[in-house]
């Protein structure tokens, strides 16, 4: 092979390999624009049909729970600021709200934060907890309104 | 810790398009070493890259299947680089008439096999949580195997190596990858202990004693590793592991700060002690010195490897028109010192960088994951690779003593690339969870374990009502 054209093609590979490197950092300019909906971030008509589990399930301006008032059991009528802490329930003495009920377990249930929204979750409990109706088989993102029972305490969150 | 996050897309065209510029870097290289050495057998590089291409397409399709969010960043930059490092052992290979880029090649295909069972079996990184302590006990065993007689063998004057059947194998590679899982399972169960006992002293938070212990055994099993495998490179990335993830978990500049401590004690002691440590030390500072350079394992190695990088200057002497081949592990320890010597110092800033947006993209996976088990063990896998990385191009360019760790994708040896690709698979796994749409359901598992301080406070703020 004649010299000059392997010379143009060892500089042309010196290119390529920093033509990778540029494309690369090119394609992570989208992390720059962290938390603002910029264009790129925010997925087309066409991403959303072709992966549906992009679409927003809720807008994000909704306020988070404020706080937590027991409805019926033997603390009813008390009112607990959410202060973005996880919040144990249980009869265990270091539990956050000790629930003086024997239908309760010493660990019962986990109330804790996750992005906007509060997620309850049973803690193995021998009675279960309950979100409305239906029993709890893994943790549960809860709205303020919607009723928690866990053994004779009922509590709802309040935004 | 922190949690960043941008809108959720897949990317995995992208990933795609980039696969194929790897691949083009990859080609392109093997036709200059195969035009510039007159290789009779041209088809060689064809089938090297076709390979390479297949096994690549393999991660992306179950990317596509399994982890759809994952980094489309991560698998193109690794195969750009496995490339690469196959090219140069290819020309190695061609100037020594030995074959080791067969071998390698070899490896690489059932390294990027076992990354593929890895992603198709471990899914989401969160059930690794579950094996912390088997993990602690699977990398005792792992670094006690090659101790034992008939299995293990002693290469280089370091005991690291174990023989199976027709192969050897280093089994302290793995131990980097269990040791990870092991850090970031324990500390993300008892950081928060960790971190509000112990006395203040000046703008220092101290920890207690007994929250020291992990780290002290840590301490003991690096030097353990230096003393009874002679094998420094490891000690120094196992310690290194751990300061890093124990500072990632708590935040606490106290804990760098003895570890650091910790380092230079064990540094003293060793290279006045051990006999194996004090030599690279003086080869290190003595290079040039025309006694240590014709000594027996003196510096002869580093200053060729020297002499070949000041040869290739600015652009290199062009793939194939060198004289790499002239430095003792040309294709393993010393392989960045012959890139440098072929592509020079501009082709070795790009690999570089290549290895360094590797790196950037873990701990960006890491501050995108949503439990604290997988911001652990993403920051500590991406700095396992880049600790390799600084320690052995460190040393090859004479910042800091050379010592024998392999530069991760590139060096000839199939236990370095296999744990590097596992590594790879982690981290797309991770960063697939970190950049997914958040949905209602969390994992159950985490952070169960709720630190007893904030719950006393929030008690308190009960009774207050």
């Amino acid at each position: 092979m004649n010299d000059l054209v392997l010379s143009l093609l060892r500089l042309g590979f010196l290119v390529l390999i920093w033509l990778l490197v540029l494309s690369v950092v090119g394609s992570m300019r989208r992390d720059l624009a962290i938390g603002s909906r910029s264009r790129t971030g925010k997925p087309s008509a066409r991403a959303l049909k072709k992966n549906p589990e992009l679409a927003e399930p809720e807008p994000t301006t909704r306020k988070p729970a404020s706080a937590l008032q027991i409805l019926e059991g033997p603390l009813a009528g008390r009112t607990i600021t959410l202060q973005g802490q996880p919040i144990l329930f249980g009869r265990a003495q270091d539990a956050t709200v000790v629930l003086e009920d024997d239908y309760a377990s010493g660990r019962h249930a986990r109330l804790f934060p996750q992005g906007s929204r509060w997620f309850i979750e049973d803690l193995g409990s021998t009675n279960g907890t309950f979100v409305g109706d239906s029993q709890l088989t893994r943790a549960q993102a809860v709205e303020p309104g919607q009723r928690i029972r866990i053994g004779k305490t009922v509590l709802e969150l309040k935004a | 810790m922190t949690e960043v996050q941008t809108a959720p897309v897949p990317r995995r065209n992208l990933e795609l398009l980039l696969l194929l510029l790897a691949l083009c870097v990859g080609g392109a290289a093997f036709f200059l070493v195969g035009s510039a050495t007159e290789d009779n057998d041209s088809k060689n590089f064809l089938i090297q890259m076709g390979i390479m291409g297949a096994l690549a397409l393999i991660i992306h399709v179950l990317l596509r299947i399994f982890a759809k969010y994952a980094d489309p960043v991560i698998l193109p930059i690794t195969v750009a680089l496995n490339s690469l490092g196959l090219a140069m052992i290819h020309r190695i290979d061609l100037a020594k008439g030995t074959s080791q880029s067969s071998r390698q090649l070899m490896w690489t295909a059932i390294a990027i096999l076992v990354a593929a069972l890895v992603l198709w079996a471990v899914k989401d990184h969160r059930i690794l949580r579950r094996f912390t302590y088997i993990a602690l006990l699977a990398s005792i065993v792992l670094l006690l195997l090659p101790l034992i007689p008939f299995l293990g063998a002693t290469i280089n004057g370091a005991r690291i190596w174990i023989h199976v059947g027709p192969f050897s194998l280093q089994p302290g590679e793995l131990a980097k990858i269990t040791l990870s899982i092991f850090f970031a399972g324990y500390l993300s169960s008892n950081r928060d202990l960790i971190l509000m006992a112990g006395r203040k002293v000046g703008p220092l938070q101290l920890p207690r004693m007994r929250d020291m212990a992990p780290m002290v055994i840590a301490w003991l099993l690096s030097i353990g590793v230096l003393v009874v495998q002679r094998d420094l490179g490891s000690a120094i990335l196992f310690f290194g592991l751990f300061i890093l993830m124990i500072y990632v978990a708590t935040a606490r500049i106290s804990w760098v700060i003895i570890g650091l401590l910790m380092v230079v004690v064990g540094g003293v002691f060793a290279a006045l002690t051990m006999g194996h440590v004090e030599r690279r030390v003086n080869v290190w500072l003595n290079a040039f010195d025309p006694e240590i350079y014709q000594a027996r394992g003196g510096s002869a190695q580093i200053v060729e490897g020297l002499f070949g990088m000041a040869d290739g200057g600015l652009f290199g002497t062009g793939l194939g028109g060198g004289s790499p081949y002239r430095v003792p592990l040309a294709n393993s320890d010393m392989i960045i010192a012959s890139f440098g010597e072929e592509i020079g110092l501009i082709g070795v800033t790009a690999i570089v960088l290549l290895f360094m947006l590797l790196v950037s993209r873990g701990l960006r996976a890491a501050l995108g994951a949503r439990d604290t088990f997988g911001k652990l063990l993403a920051s500590g896998l991406a700095f396992t690779l880049g600790l390799q990385c600084v320690v052995i191009i460190g040393g090859v360019t004479r910042l800091i003593p050379l010592t024998g760790l392999a530069t991760p994708f590139m060096a000839a040896g199939g236990s370095s690339l296999l744990a590097n690709w596992i590594i790879i698979a982690l981290l797309l796994l991770i960063s697939h969870n970190a950049r997914r749409p958040m949905s209602g359901i969390v994992g159950p598992t985490d952070e169960i374990a709720t630190p007893s301080t904030s719950r006393l406070k929030d008690r308190k703020a009960v009774t207050n009502q």
